[in-house]
Formats: C-alpha cells, structure tokens, sequence
C-alpha cells in the first residue's frame, strides 16, 4: 500500500455525548437541551466546501467520523456529508469510510440508516466485557447490550473494529486474557486495544491525583501490553501499530494514512488538519467549542483558529512521530527530505544493537521490544 | 588630626542574630552620624547578602564624634569585623586594630561557640571587653544566668555588664559612656616612622583599590610615597579618608587613628589583610606581628548549568575575585560537567557565599562539586604534592601515604542533645579532647579531619541539635590518615565529577549512599545500568538501574500531532541538558542533587 501526495483523508468531528467519560480528554459535550444538527452538519460542510476551494482536484481516499459521539448524528446528516464530500472532491473506487459508534440499543437502531448514507465501516467502543468495568468508564451500555450491537454492527456493515481498554483499575493479567479471549472470538478482523492513561484534566486525573483511582502500574501494565501482543498474534491479527491489531488487509486506512503522515482535512469544532497548499504544509486548527466554532463558520467560513506553516524539521518530526508506531516504519530518504539531513546513524545503529529498530535499506523501523519503549526510541532518533 | 587622648576604637562581637548591626545602626544613630530619614536597617552591612544572612563579609568602619556627659567630645571608630569561622583570620585584624570591645549576648540565648572563639581573640589583642546584654526587654530574658555564664564559660567578669535592648534602645547611651570610661585610648608615636595595619581593602568602581587602616605609629598623608612591608612593594597616596559612614577627605590620619587611603593599587589581590603599611623613604623597622598570607582550605569545582554560559562564569570570578583576594580559581574540565573552574575558599561559608554572589549578581546558575580540603601526598620516590582535586590523586602504587588536615572544633549544645552530638563527632572520626559544662549547655571540644567536616557536617550538626548547637575551629596541623579513592561508575564509565577522597574505614558507607541516591536521580535507560562505587578496582558498592519497560502512548490519531511534536520539543530540550556518559544520559539535576546529598 501505497499513498499518492495527492491523497486526502477527511475527517469529521462530531463534539457531542450523552455523558463524558471520565477518562476521556477529546473535545467532548454535553447538550441537555438537544443539538441542532442540522445547523452543525451545515456548518461543517461549509468547513468542507473551504478546505476543496484551497487546492482544488485531490482525491478522498477515506473518511472518518469521530468526536465526541458520531452516532448520535441522524443517519440523513451522516449521508448529507457522504454527498457533499462526493460532489466537491473524487474518490477513490475503494473509499473507507468509517464511523465510531457507542453499542447502544438506541444507537444500533441507526446502524442501518449509516449503511444506508454511505458509512462502510463502523468502529465499535465496546471498551470493556464486565459489568462493574463499564460502569467505573462511565459507559451508558451493558455488556449483553454492547455485544448485541456489535453483532448487528457486523451483519450490516463490511468491516468492523471491536475496540477495548485494558489496564483498568483492578485488571489483572488473568483477567484481562479471558476478557481479551472471549472479544477475539467476537472480532471480525480489526481491534484497537487502548491501554488506559490518565490524560490530564479529566475526571480521572483528579480521582488519580487523590488516590482515589489505582491503575496497574509499570511492571502490571508491561505484563498486559506483552499479552495483548500474545493473544492477538495466534489469533492472527497483526499489531500493525502500537494500539492496533488487524487480519492482513483489514488495516485502518484512515488511521494509516495518519501515521503515513498523508494529508488530511479535519472539519467540525476543535478539528486538526495537516493540509498542503502550494508547497507549504498546513498546520490547521479549528475552535474547539462547538457553539463558538458555528458562529465562526457562519461568519467566516471556517472555525480556523490555528493556521501555521509547518518547516521541514517539524514535518520531519511529526513524520516520525507517527510512522514509527506503525509496523511498516518510515522511509529514511523521506524524512531526509523533509529535515534537511539523514538521521543519525550512529544513532540507528546503538538503538538496533539494544535489538529496538530494525533498519533495512532505506526504511527504519521499531521492533517489537522498541514499540513498547517507543517515546524514548523517538527521543534518541530525534534528538 | 585626633588626639588620641579623645579616640576609642572598638568592635563588636555577637552571635549572629544576637543584635551586632542593631546595636550599631543605635550607636551611629545617637552619634548623629546618619540622618534619621537615611537611616536604614543594617547600615554598615551594604551587601544584600550579607543583610539577609546577617553576616558581614568585608569589614567597615564608622567613625563617630560623641559628646560624653562629662562634655569632652571623643571620636569613636567601630570597626564592623566578618562574623564567621571561615573569616577567623580577618576577624583577628579588625581586632587588633582596636583596644576594646563589646561583647554582645542574647540574654535569651546566651553565649555561643563563634562568640567563644571571637572573644578569645579579642583577649588575645589585649582587648579592654564591655559585656552586654542585648534583648532584655524579651520575656525570655535570662539575663543573670546569662550573666552567670559569662563569668563560668569565658571567665569574664560579668557584674557591671550593661543590660540593653538594642532594636527599642534601652540602655545603648550607657554603652556609649561606657566605651569613652572603660576602654582606653590608643597609644602611639607620633614622630616615630609610619606604622599602619592594613586591616582590609576593596575595589570600589569609582576609586579604585580602598585601603582600610590604623595608624598606629606615624602619620599617613596624601601624597605621601609609602610601601607595603610583606611585598616591599611602593604606591603614591592619593586619597585619605575616612568613614562617617559616608566617605569624607582628609589631609592625614594620625597614631590611633582609623580610615583608609587610594593610591593607584591595581588589585586587591595587591593588598594583604594583617600586612603593615610604611614610610618607603624611611620605614619602620620592623612590621607590626600576626601577618599571614590568606589560605584557601576547602576547594571545589564551580560549573555552569549551562555549558554556553563558561565565559560568563569567568567574568563573574574575574570581578568577584577583584574584591576577594582570599578566593582563587583555576580552569578545570570535567566530562561530566564541562568547562568549569576549581576554587579555593577559606571555608564552607565562603564557598556559599560565592556561590550565591554568581547566581544572583552575575545570574549564571552553578553547579557545585563535593568540597574537598588540602591533602598532602608522598610519593615514594620522596617528593610531596598538594592535591586539590581528588581526580589528581597519582596511582596508588607511587604514593608513600596521604596527609590530611585536621580541625580542633569547639561545639557549645544543649545537654539534651549532647548524645547525638557526640555519635555525629564519633562516626566522623573525632577524637574527643574536653567536655565540660556550664549550666544546661556543654561544652565538646573535638579534634576532627576537617574532610569530614566540609561533607554536610554543619548541616547534621543543626539538624540533630534542632538548631541549638554552635560550632567553631581552628585549623591544628596534618596527619596520616588511611585515604582512597573512591570513584563512582556508572554503566562502567568513572563519573569524574562524583570522585572524592575518604577514608578507607568510611569509602564502603559513603559509595553506598551515593549508589542509592544515582539510582533515584538518574532517569531509566532503555537498558540496564549498574551504578558502581570502587576503590581502585575493588567494587565496594552497587546498585543496580533496571530498564525501562515500557513508555509509549497508546492513542495517537491525527489530532493530537501537534501536541505530540511539542512534547518530542521538550524531551529534546531536556536531553540537551543531560551529559553523556558512555551510552547512559545523565540530568544535570542529578549532578547536583547527589553532591548535595546527606546521609540520612
């Protein structure tokens, strides 16, 4: 697999939720009084027509609807957008399109309505295969009722991830194997598996802070991460990267192109873009809250707030950052290009002496045992 | 020129915070010396440092014009002496620069050990010494078991001392007539040939070199063709004056009398404190007695926390050792800390306050090295070297022995903590020589290796005795000791900048702390490290840094790049400021956590 530079990844944020998480920091919120959908699906196909109007004839290659909770947005909203990114862009013959969905009964009603407007993948947030866990994740779903929606999900829609957590307050290795065996017989050929991490300014930073919340530690969660590998390979899904796990060919392609570091248009509030104009590679933020951000795009437009041109030796960065998650690594000439020198190779060679990165010809990249430590690993390359 | 009939020059001795610079703002106060809308706190104490800590580095001077009840009108100078241990040897100058002095005790407090040592100074300059008792309109107040003590501990009388309260002023008039009855007046030859004690000197941005004196023979006048008696080297006076605080010319000083004079000197390295002050045409014919070149005794290595800041490093010593002659420098390097200097200082104190003289007047952060004291090394083929670094030490096989100096410590404490007193003297290889006491406080008299004391020693000392316990020394000689080294490696590297030398009977406890500590302060690697304290190429102690086991974000999507790229930023940064050792990083904050580190 390939990507052309002319390759556009589309994502759409949907900021709204029933509840917050309490581990969750992504732009998220709560309307008590109703959203008005159509005003928001409006707004951000008017981020979408700008974004078509800077560099007019790429190609859409997959799209992404996240948040928040995009499967709270009517089926008719999700098909409108499907439709407008059609008419302002071409796509490819085997576009991804894919959409996060909470398995509740109420939200698997509108399963096949997504199907319907377009949406061919679903990734699922079963997060969790035990009562008590659920509710300490602060999920609005049961288990029975999580597991009935993903299996609907599968008999709908082509492709499907079944997403977890682990590492939650109380899982031990025994635990977590079971819970992770009987998902793996639930999966048809996509899982991400999130370790939880205490993400500052969340309610579980401050239950953490206090002591209140106790997470496997270090050398636990080492032990969850080492069998999550395990069980995952004999199942025979590969850890195409860090979190990630999928039958050959089942791979993300939207997440792929992120860590290929591909274009992308992010649209909806608190939304982030890597977009090249001319020859200058975009850094775009849009206004994070949503009420703000539609008076914005009404007035302007587009809800940009951040708009900065990435140098060389940032992209190079931010190409590393990402490619080395994945299996597959990075293309040392490409990150050549992009920093204005090679990376060290002094430095390579010490990081693949400890058994960290693989190199062969020209493409780098982190080995099983270098993936787990792979924040250091990008720290010496880097540095 | 005063009579000296009408003169009384006089110091102070305290305890810090047993009122001195209090009592002196009164004195210059009742004097008239200072408008009351000038008058500061601390006036004679013109560093900033030097108010917070409430110390004097430099000694001053004030001449003050007192009309005593009975009319007659006296000039009085204070001379204004370095309150501390490390500055015995300037203290002992000031001293003899005066006749008298006033003892100043905290009738809460009561006597202690700098005081002591301070006070026997004084009696050893033949001082005529007025007792006073500060603070007496304090609850606490004691001031006839102050009294008392006075008598039993220093062996003062103490029944006519003068019960004061400096900061209301209570009592400080009787000072005042007490110095002009009880002290008496300098004595001197007017015709004889110049005599003068060069008691200080200072760079001053505007004059130049300042030459504090007394004259004690003779007459110093400004033009006046004079020489230095321990350099025989000749100046032209240019200036002579004296201090009210505020500088004011005059023609000339006579016998008796305190000020100082300009006369194109270069440096202040130029000018020894003790040394005497002559005629160069005709001279006097021996110099006054107590001259003794400055020594530095406690050394250590200053480094920038930021290597791009050496240059300005050098520039701050440069300027500091402009009005400091008793502090030296030399160029070192370091693989662990870069370019740096090795310093010698007259004691700990001095160290400290050189120290915070760069960071705060020349903003450069430095970072300190374990202090080190003087060893004398024989070598078996005979010579003898003076090592200041313990990276310098030969190779084990050409040295005889190894010589280090030792200390003669008096500690005046509390009996309640006199238990943990003695086990800090004893585990620090003392060896006791007197105790003694005088009511509820003891007196330990200890002769110590003075490289036990410059490791924390005066912090343990506080600690175990809350803070009650004081500390004096004298320097008493050299002597063998069963010395090592012992070198710290980390992933097999020798981390220079952590050896020391120790005993051999302490090497096994000192590298074990320091082993421990490194594996707290260095971050984990991404593969083992041993952290090793050896003696030559006996490991004595080890700990080991196991790897990091995991440290990678779970999630990371398209929209958190940018936040992901400005973390990468910082961990770049902060691997800026680790130094390489071998393949193992380690922070600089690990540097000079460790070489701060106590025992406990």
């Amino acid at each position: 697999m390939t990507c052309s530079e002319r390759d556009l990844a589309i994502y759409v944020h949907w900021p709204f939720c029933k509840a917050k998480c309490p581990y969750c920091d992504f732009n998220s919120h709560v309307r008590h009084q109703g959203v008005d959908s159509k005003r928001f699906t409006e707004a951000i196909a008017q981020e979408l027509a700008w974004f078509a109007a800077q560099d007019p004839g790429r190609r859409v290659t997959s799209i992404f609807f996240g948040g928040g909770t995009p499967s709270l947005m009517p089926p008719s909203m999700v098909g409108f957008l499907l439709d407008r990114i059609a008419s302002l862009w071409d796509s490819a013959p085997d576009i991804e399109a894919t959409l996060e969905a909470n398995p509740t009964s109420t939200e698997a009603d509108n399963f096949r309505g997504y199907r319907a407007a377009g949406i061919n993948r679903v990734s699922v947030g079963v997060q969790a295969l035990d009562a008590g866990s659920l509710r300490v994740l602060g999920r609005q779903h049961g288990v029975d009722e999580a597991l009935a929606a993903y299996r609907l999900a599968v008999k709908i829609f082509p492709r499907s991830s079944f997403d977890l957590i682990y590492a939650r307050p109380g899982q031990t290795r025994e635990s977590w194997a079971a819970e992770l065996a009987r998902a793996l017989s639930e999966q048809q050929g996509h899982m991400s598996l999130y370790q939880l991490t205490i993400e500052p300014d969340t309610a579980f930073a401050r239950l953490h802070a206090e002591g209140k919340l106790a997470i496997p530690g270090d050398e636990a969660g080492t032990a969850l991460y080492e069998v999550t590998q395990d069980l995952t390979a004999k199942a025979g899904l590969q850890a195409y990267e860090v979190s990630n796990h999928a039958r050959p060919g089942e791979e993300s392609r939207h997440n792929l192109h992120y860590w290929r570091y591909g274009d992308y248009a992010g649209v909806g509030p608190g939304a982030h873009s890597r977009f090249t104009i001319g020859a200058q590679k975009h850094a775009i933020a849009t206004e994070k809250h949503p009420e703000n951000w539609l008076k914005r795009v009404t007035a302007t437009g587009n809800g940009i707030v951040s708009d900065e041109i990435l140098s060389g030796p940032e992209q190079a960065d931010e190409m590393l950052l990402m490619g080395m998650r994945v299996s597959e690594g990075i293309d040392l000439g490409r990150y050549e290009r992009l920093a204005g020198r090679p990376l060290g190779q002094t430095r390579i060679d010490d990081l693949a002496a400890l058994g960290l990165v693989a190199q062969s010809g020209r493409r780098l990249k982190a080995t099983a045992k270098g993936r787990r430590l792979l924040n250091a690993v990008i720290g010496e390359l880097a540095a | 020129m005063t009579d000296p009939q009408h003169i009384r020059n006089f110091s102070i001795i305290a305890h810090i915070d047993h009122g001195k610079s209090t009592l002196a703002d009164r004195l210059i106060q009742l004097c008239g010396a200072v408008a009351d809308r000038d008058m500061v706190s601390q006036i004679l104490d013109s560093m900033e440092l030097e108010r917070e800590r409430g110390i004097t580095i430099k000694a001053n001077t004030v001449r003050l014009d007192y009309t005593a009840k009975n009319g007659e009108k006296y000039v009085l100078n204070l001379i204004d002496t370095p309150g501390h241990v490390d500055f015995a040897y300037e203290v002992s100058r000031s001293l003899a620069a005066c006749e008298g002095s006033l003892l100043v005790v905290d009738a809460s407090q009561g006597v202690e050990a700098q005081t002591l040592a301070n006070v026997y100074q004084a009696i050893a300059n033949n001082h005529e010494i007025i007792p006073v008792l500060n603070k007496v309109d304090l609850p606490a107040a004691e001031p006839e078991r102050v009294r008392q003590q006075i008598e039993d501990v220093i062996g003062l009388d103490a029944s006519d001392a003068i019960e004061i309260s400096a900061k209301t002023g209570i009592g400080v008039p009787d000072v005042l007539e007490a110095i002009v009855h009880r002290l008496p007046p300098p004595r001197g030859d007017r015709s004889a040939p110049l005599k003068a004690l060069l008691v200080d000197s200072w760079y001053d941005p505007y004059l130049g070199v300042v030459v504090l004196v007394r004259v004690v023979d003779g007459e110093l006048k400004k033009g006046q063709r004079i020489k230095l008696m321990s350099t025989n080297a000749a100046y032209q006076i240019e200036r002579v004056g004296i201090s009210r605080p505020k500088k004011e010319m005059v023609e000339s000083l006579g016998p008796g009398e305190i000020g100082f004079f300009t006369a194109a000197i270069k440096q202040v390295a130029d000018t020894r404190v003790g040394d005497t002050v002559t005629d160069e045409k005709r001279p006097a014919a021996e110099a006054l007695p107590g001259f003794k070149p400055a020594q530095p005794v406690v050394f250590a290595g200053f480094f920038p926390v930021d290597a791009a800041r050496f240059e300005d490093l050098r520039d701050a010593m440069g300027k500091l050792r402009l009005n400091d002659a008793s502090f030296s420098y030399d160029m070192e390097t370091s693989a662990a800390l870069g370019f740096g200097f090795r310093c010698g200082f007259l004691g700990l104190l001095h160290l400290e306050i050189i120290r915070e003289r760069i960071e705060r007047e020349f903003n450069v952060d430095v970072i300190t090295t374990a202090p080190s004291v003087i060893y004398k090394v024989n070598l078996r083929a005979g010579e003898q070297i003076e090592l200041h670094n313990p990276v310098d030490l030969p190779d084990v096989t050409l040295i005889e022995s190894i010589e280090e100096p030792w200390i003669e410590a008096t500690i005046l404490v509390p009996d309640e903590y006199l238990g943990s007193i003695l086990k800090l003297c004893e585990d620090r290889r003392g060896r006791q020589k007197q105790l003694t006491y005088a009511g509820t406080r003891a007196m330990l008299v200890y002769e110590l290796p003075l490289n036990e004391v410059v490791f924390d020693f005066y912090d343990r000392l506080k600690s175990v005795s809350r803070g009650y316990a004081s500390f004096d020394y004298k320097m008493i000689g050299y002597e063998e000791g069963d010395l090592v080294r012992l070198s710290i490696l980390v992933n097999a590297e020798p981390v220079d900048a952590l050896a020391m030398i120790v005993h051999r009977v302490r090497a096994e406890q000192r590298g074990r702390v320091m082993c421990e500590k490194l594996k707290e302060l260095i971050p984990r690697h991404m593969f083992q490290v041993p952290i090793q304290a050896a003696i030559g190429g006996k490991i004595v102690a080890r700990e080991t840094l196991s790897a990091l086991r995991k440290d990678v974000t779970a999630k990371c999507y398209g929209g958190d790049i940018t936040r992901k790229r400005k973390l990468l930023d910082k961990q770049k940064e902060g691997k800026k400021k680790m130094r390489q050792f071998g393949k193992v990083e380690i922070p600089q904050e690990a540097f000079i956590a460790a070489l701060k580190m106590d025992e406990n």
